[in-house]
């Protein structure tokens, strides 16, 4: 009987042939990616690299490429993601305590707002634009195009992010933890305050930051907003910068970039370049939270 | 009782640090741009003015108020911040007549409805807003062609007239002239929102906005301009300004309106002899707006510097006539 030796022998072949094949695509698949993305990195360093640099934030937007700069989009982004931060944070990461603590899952009205945040995560940012404009800017609020409509529309935006990760993170603190308090005698409020709370806070942290660097990046719904526009001023310190105009970094990219004259585009390269290195630095946070608070049940 | 100090201990800091990481960078100050002194004169009326002005409205008018907003924040010594939009002439006036913005750039007049179907006349008048239109500098649709195009040196409102019409637009250039070549006609330009789109389909096409469909349209200038450099065949229509700046990779051709070949320049463009291409650009005032004094120094500022600011703009300036015109219509409007 040699049948079977040979019929293994010739599956084996195809087998690896099969394996080596997919181990390549696969090895492909990762090649165009990264190398795209080193190869716009580099392209991007590049053409930016003359006007990298203090003169970048020193200077203003300016008609005259000789001196334009960033500063007045700096400030804004930083007001309007910081103020994202501060309004979608709280309200995500109650939600979620709500939502994993105290909610009653068999409930059809919970099930009804899980579903709905599931779904909102999936809205283009664009129609969250929308909304803002309708309601926000305009409409009951009556805002305008200042900072405070930004960071509310832009709250709506990373909310549902902030509650699915900040859920992620309650969940996976074990309930051994919450039957213990518990048995104590401590209050839900309790267990979750002192217990679940902490040991969830570094999820919740590397979540958030992943939400609010989404919207640093953010610029469809603020072209709505107001965003667009030419500001050679930085907000006001203090809560005045509320009610200012304000621009922001993907949209001053967009406004250099779209400019006929050559020696506009080298500025837009040279925001990118400052855009990315503070998307990072938020990343980079995030992984180095996770790397240092994460624990281990 | 483990878990619970060592939970705060390492746990919360972690999302202290977190929140801290997005806000505490948001300090900022009031220094704005140091840039162009202020002129001879009016220098200490105008850093004692304080306020905001918005404006909204026309990308092609944009650059020319870029450059005087930006010119008159540092005479006022930053008192006054000056906020340009570029919403487009359209959407700049739907802000105007809404009462959110204090001057609307305009690469067109101001339109009328009908009775059903009310216009930016109606809006603003609904608002109870009222106006003054100035022109503030003269800009110039041109023709643009591939450099290696040999053929198309001046091109009469017909052969535009032939390339662009809404029905059976001619594909080649030999149909378009007989003594053109055999080449297809490839068609690029300002996109469907903007001003130059409804000013060149006007004066093709005989009404604003009546295009063939087979063309490429697009917000972005630069858009136009490579398509036209990549393509022996193609034809594209943009502000002059976009088509000087670009001289190395397409050109403008000659227009005759009429009266013989015209090169676009600055002096065709004032004197009107660049007809119909030629056009006038437009910032419409609010008058209420006008009553604030910062407003009213920034129209006073721009038709004292006119010249200087339409140049660094790369537009063609005013005409002394254009000028007076202009500044008669603020005096009447109280401004």
């Amino acid at each position: 009987m040699t049948a079977p030796v040979s019929l293994v022998g010739t599956v084996g072949i195809g087998r690896r042939i099969r394996d080596a094949a997919f181990r390549g695509l696969l090895y492909a698949a990762v090649g165009v990616a990264l190398g795209t993305l080193l190869v716009l990195l580099v392209d991007t360093v590049n053409q930016g690299r003359p006007k990298i640099g203090m003169d970048l934030y020193r200077n203003f937007p300016s008609a005259r490429p000789a001196r334009a700069g960033i500063q007045s989009a700096i400030y804004g982004s930083l007001w309007v993601v910081g103020l994202t931060a501060v309004m979608s944070l709280p309200l995500g990461v109650g939600t979620a305590v709500y939502l994993e603590e105290y909610a009653r899952r068999d409930r059809w009205y919970t099930r009804l707002i899980e579903l709905n945040i599931q779904n909102l995560a999936a809205v283009p940012s664009i129609v969250y634009g929308i909304l803002g404009l309708a309601f926000i800017a305009r409409g009951p609020l009556g805002w305008g195009p200042t900072i405070r409509t930004a960071s509310l529309t832009l709250t709506l935006v990373v909310l549902p992010t902030v509650i699915i990760s900040s859920r992620e993170a309650l969940r996976a603190v074990p309930p051994s933890l919450r039957q213990g308090a518990v048995a104590l005698g401590a209050t839900t409020w309790q267990t979750v305050w002192r217990q679940v709370l902490p040991g969830a806070a570094p999820g919740i942290s590397t979540g958030s930051i992943l939400a609010v660097s989404r919207a640093l990046g953010e610029s469809a719904p603020l072209l709505l907003l107001g965003g667009l526009a030419f500001i050679s001023f930085n907000p006001p310190a203090g809560p005045a910068a509320l009610e200012s105009p304000y621009t922001v970094l993907p949209i001053q990219v967009f406004q250099y970039a779209t400019d006929a004259r050559q020696e506009f585009h080298v500025i837009a390269a040279a925001t990118i370049v400052v855009l990315l290195a503070m998307l990072l630095l938020l990343n980079g946070a995030a992984i180095a939270i996770r790397n240092r608070y994460q624990r281990k049940w | 009782m483990r878990y619970t100090k060592h939970g705060r201990s390492r746990a919360l800091p972690a999302m202290a640090v977190s929140l801290l990481l997005v806000t505490a960078a948001c300090g900022s100050d009031d220094e704005a741009s140091g840039t162009a002194a202020a002129p001879t004169g009016e220098s200490a009326a105008l850093t004692s003015l304080e306020g905001a002005i918005r404006m909204d409205g026309s990308s092609t008018v944009a650059p020319v108020m870029k450059v005087a907003a930006e010119d008159f924040q540092s005479a006022t010594g930053n008192g006054v911040t000056v906020t340009v939009g570029v919403s487009g002439t359209g959407g700049g006036f739907e802000k105007f007549c809404r009462g959110e913005t204090d001057i609307s750039n305009a690469s067109r007049p101001i339109k009328g409805g009908t009775p059903d179907k009310p216009g930016e006349k109606e809006a603003c008048a609904a608002n109870g807003i009222e106006y003054a239109e100035l022109q503030v500098a003269n800009d110039a649709l041109s023709v643009i062609v591939n450099p290696e195009n040999t053929w198309a040196r001046c091109l009469t409102m017909g052969h535009l007239e032939k390339m662009w019409r809404p029905d059976a637009p001619v594909g080649n250039w030999k149909d378009v002239d007989p003594a053109f070549p055999d080449k297809p006609v490839k068609r690029f330009g300002a996109g469907t929102d903007s001003g130059t789109f409804d000013y060149f389909t006007e004066a093709v096409n005989g009404k604003g906005g009546v295009v063939t469909k087979d063309y490429n349209p697009s917000e972005d200038d630069n858009v136009t301009i490579t398509g036209v450099a990549g393509d022996e065949g193609a034809i594209g229509f943009l502000g002059l300004s976009y088509a000087l700046e670009n001289k190395s990779k397409v050109t403008a051709v000659q227009i005759d309106g009429g009266n013989g070949c015209v090169t676009p320049n600055a002096e065709t463009v004032q004197s009107g002899a660049y007809a119909p291409l030629g056009r006038p650009l437009f910032v419409y005032v609010s008058t209420k707006a006008a009553a604030r004094p910062e407003v009213k120094a920034f129209v006073e500022y721009y038709f004292d510097n006119v010249d200087a600011i339409t140049k660094e703009a790369l537009f063609v300036a005013l005409t002394a006539e254009q000028k007076q015109k202009a500044l008669d219509a603020a005096e009447a409007a109280g401004i």
